[in-house]
């Protein structure tokens, strides 16, 4: 049995925004609560900090808005890790495992948890008290790797999925693309707004269905 | 090993062919019909909790699992063939209703001289200008002997669009059921550039119907809602024709017709030139016999032609000496993308539906001369409202921007995400000797049977006319005002890691005659009169446009065939 851990996030970390824990009841982080602790499935909390500060420099937070830290992406990532995606469930994994062309696609053996394994080895243990600078250097150096692709990969993922995978927390993904989620109609709205920007206010699915949908992360 | 009591039909693969076919045989004769599908049930209702873009359109949570099986690939004969190990390039449905449930829906007809293209193209410029190695051939059919079914298969579907309005489609007997949809902005820009430049832009023919429809079953279906999630998406409206909102209802009131889910068919029983029956393992693991008077393969084009290869039925073909037809002639699509336009403006562009918008077939077919050019044939060219979604399509930035992470990407990414599309290309891929289908050596299933292994690579032919349409989409583009207009690469070899199309055609093909053919025209094998092989492992090569609505028309052909004269008396129907 997995000894459990937590990512525990100041609140000037998540700045006050919804923050969904992996059993996916909302804490809200108060501005009196200075620290939240969230559950990890598959990261110990020293992994978990230094994914979430390689995540934050592909998206970081900045002036055009907010990024992978805010958005919770290292908790969307911890919890794809420890469903079938990170168990490679789906992938045909039989051998033998040949280098091919690259027009053959992915030929590894190594499963998603085992490339992030193989990154954080690559990133070194204290990668999130690197300064901004010499985290990007050490980016750039393993940018040619598995593992960074499927990282920059996952981080686009965490920071515009629907909230009930983890990331994208109050939606602030999608705010900032103008991305509304799924409404169920635009009938009205199609052919209207040409070359007007149109943007309601985004919705998760279980806004819109006014109910939770279990996301496939969390069937067997 | 378990054999169960016989049926009159078995049909193996619950997609658009195989339940287009129980319905027909169950609604006009008292035959016993058993569908074999291997995935599990679907209903309409399941599409609501399925508006999510990670789990189905990125994760493809709907889709044939790779695990299970998987075809692998290689680009010459002297290559060594590796697996598919997720899929990309194309995406196998699985489950009742197959891809049908989450396919686009893009239904146009066919070319009229796509059915006659070896001679259409040797009589206007000699055969000196087919490719060498090539293995194009004639259909065996004409288009006039198809439109009546196409008029069929419009009036299931409740296709919309305008007759009339695409000067280059074939003859029609009737009206579209329903009227185009209504357009998107992307859409519009691109009528009034096009029109401007010569073009004559019409609506995309939809499986999306634009108002209520009652089809000739009774089957009454919603009008589109343009909420984008169409695409790698069933549809949770029901107005994107689905088997599970177009035909199951229909069956579900069958006596006759049975659908067994769980039922991964691996071999057709094949005895004294006739098949008895087919094998399959359910979902409990038990290998079970289905014996049958008549079956019929509808599992796709890669999986029909994989169960005759590997109940050694007909005779494969052979690369080398060119003989045998079992595997040859797979084609798939040459390019899914035309340009890439970066606009100054916003485009709203979440709204729509896969096949909300316009196309033209100036470029198609044989319309434009290609006396002086260095390719043959053309393609269907479409600029649609697709409903975009974030995960996908967030990052494409303008060539300027040389990084792909980081605060200088992320902010040319935001800036771009809503101000920027393609035009898509589906180009006629030719049919090769190089290219084709057989059985892998090492590499096997989660049954332990052989994976199919694909032969292919791209020729001259299709990157030269990418390279001639990305040029003229690109003058269009400027003509819609786009900041910036890139046109990818051309594709240098086939390869497996960018979404093509679904589009794969061969490996079982109709002809005239069983010297040129797997199956005749009425897709009935030519040595084993009681085994019928549909879908578009029968079409000789790809045609540019979409194959369904043609897989529909050929269905419902075999379908008359056998109940006006196979079932009066079995055996050879040509």
């Amino acid at each position: 049995m997995r000894r459990r851990h937590f990512l525990t996030l100041s609140t000037a970390t998540v700045g006050g925004l919804l923050v969904y824990t992996l059993d996916r009841k909302p804490i809200r982080a108060h501005a009196q609560s200075r620290k939240i602790r969230v559950p990890l499935k598959f990261f110990n909390e020293r992994e978990a900090f230094v994914i979430a500060a390689a995540a934050g420099r592909i998206l970081p937070s900045d002036s055009t808005g907010p990024g992978a830290t805010e958005a919770g992406v290292i908790i969307y990532i911890d919890r794809q890790l420890a469903s079938p995606f990170g168990r490679d469930v789906n992938r045909y994994t039989q051998p033998p495992f040949e280098e091919g062309v690259p027009e053959q696609g992915y030929q590894g053996k190594a499963t998603p948890r085992e490339v992030y394994r193989e990154g954080l080895a690559l990133l070194g243990r204290d990668f999130d008290r690197l300064t901004p600078e010499e985290q990007d250097a050490k980016l750039r150096s393993i940018e040619t790797t598995w593992f960074f692709r499927l990282l920059r990969q996952n981080t686009i993922e965490g920071m515009f999925c629907d909230p009930m995978h983890g990331g994208n927390a109050d939606l602030i993904g999608w705010q900032m693309i103008g991305y509304p989620g799924p409404y169920m109609s635009w009938a009205d709205h199609i052919d209207q707004h040409y070359g007007k920007s149109f943007r309601p206010a985004p919705k998760s699915l279980g806004d819109v269905l006014g109910r939770q949908v279990k996301p496939w992360e969390d069937e067997v | 090993m378990k054999t169960l009591p016989r049926a009159d039909v078995a049909i193996v693969g619950g997609g658009w062919a195989g339940l287009l076919m129980a319905k027909e045989l169950g609604a006009r004769t008292g035959l016993s019909i058993v569908v074999l599908e291997r995935g599990r049930p679907r209903k309409t209702s399941d599409y609501t909790d399925g508006m999510d873009e990670l789990d189905y359109a990125i994760r493809l949570r709907m889709m044939q699992v790779a695990a299970k099986e998987t075809v692998t690939f290689r680009h010459t004969p002297k290559d060594r063939a590796l697996p598919i190990r997720q899929f990309a390039s194309f995406l196998p449905g699985t489950g009742v209703g197959g891809s049908g449930e989450h396919w686009t829906g893009i239904v146009p007809r066919f070319l009229p001289d796509s059915f006659e293209i070896h001679t259409r193209t040797v009589e206007r410029y000699g055969a000196k200008r087919l490719p060498e190695n090539h293995s194009i051939q004639d259909w065996g059919i004409t288009y006039a002997e198809l439109e009546p079914f196409y008029t069929r298969a419009e009036r299931l579907l409740g296709v919309s669009g305008k007759a009339g309005a695409d000067p280059y489609e074939g003859p029609r007997s009737a009206e579209y059921p329903t009227p185009p949809l209504k357009m998107g902005y992307f859409p519009s820009m691109f009528v009034t550039a096009a029109r401007s430049l010569g073009y004559h832009p019409a609506p995309t023919p939809s499986a999306n119907i634009s108002t209520p429809y009652r089809n000739p079953d009774g089957v009454i279906r919603p009008a589109c809602q343009y909420c984008g999630y169409c695409q790698r998406f069933g549809c949770m409206v029901g107005a994107k024709a689905q088997p599970s909102n177009t035909l199951l209802p229909v069956i579900a009131r069958q006596k006759g017709v049975s659908i067994r889910t769980g039922a991964d068919v691996r071999r057709l029983l094949y005895k004294g030139g006739k098949v008895t029956g087919v094998s399959y393992r359910d979902a409990a693991g038990e290998e079970i016999v289905q014996p049958a008077d008549l079956v019929m393969l509808a599992s796709w084009t890669l999986n029909n032609t994989r169960l005759l290869l590997l109940s050694k039925i007909g005779e494969p073909f052979d690369s080398a000496t060119g003989k045998g037809h079992v595997g040859r002639n797979l084609t798939h699509q040459s390019q899914s993308r035309a340009v890439t336009l970066f606009f100054d403006r916003p485009l709203n562009r979440f709204m729509g539906g896969g096949a909300n918008g316009v196309h033209i077939r100036d470029l198609d077919g044989d319309f434009f001369d290609h006396g002086p050019l260095d390719f043959l044939r053309g393609a269907f060219i479409t600029a649609h409202a697709l409903g975009y979604a974030p995960i996908a399509n967030f990052g494409v930035v303008p060539p300027s921007v040389k990084t792909t992470w980081g605060s200088a990407w992320k902010k040319a990414a935001i800036e771009a995400f809503d101000c920027t599309a393609n035009l898509g290309i589906s180009g006629e891929h030719l049919a090769y000797r190089s290219n084709y289908l057989d059985l892998d050596p090492t590499y096997r299933d989660q049954h332990g049977d052989p994976l199919l292994r694909m032969t292919m690579d791209w020729n001259d032919n299709e990157r030269n006319m990418i390279r001639y349409l990305s040029a003229k989409m690109a003058e269009v583009g400027r003509a819609m005002g786009a900041r910036e207009v890139v046109t990818p690469p051309l594709p240098g070899h086939y390869d497996v890691l960018t979404y093509k199309s679904t589009h794969l055609q061969g490996g079982a093909i109709m002809g005239t005659s069983p010297a040129v053919s797997v199956v005749n025209t009425w897709l009935q094998h030519w040595q084993v009169p009681n085994l019928f092989v549909l879908g578009g492992s029968a079409f000789p090569q790809n045609a540019s446009g979409n194959p369904t609505l043609t897989i529909l028309a050929l269905t419902l052909r075999t379908a008359d065939a056998i109940v006006d004269r196979y079932v009066k008396q079995p055996g050879p129907l040509a």
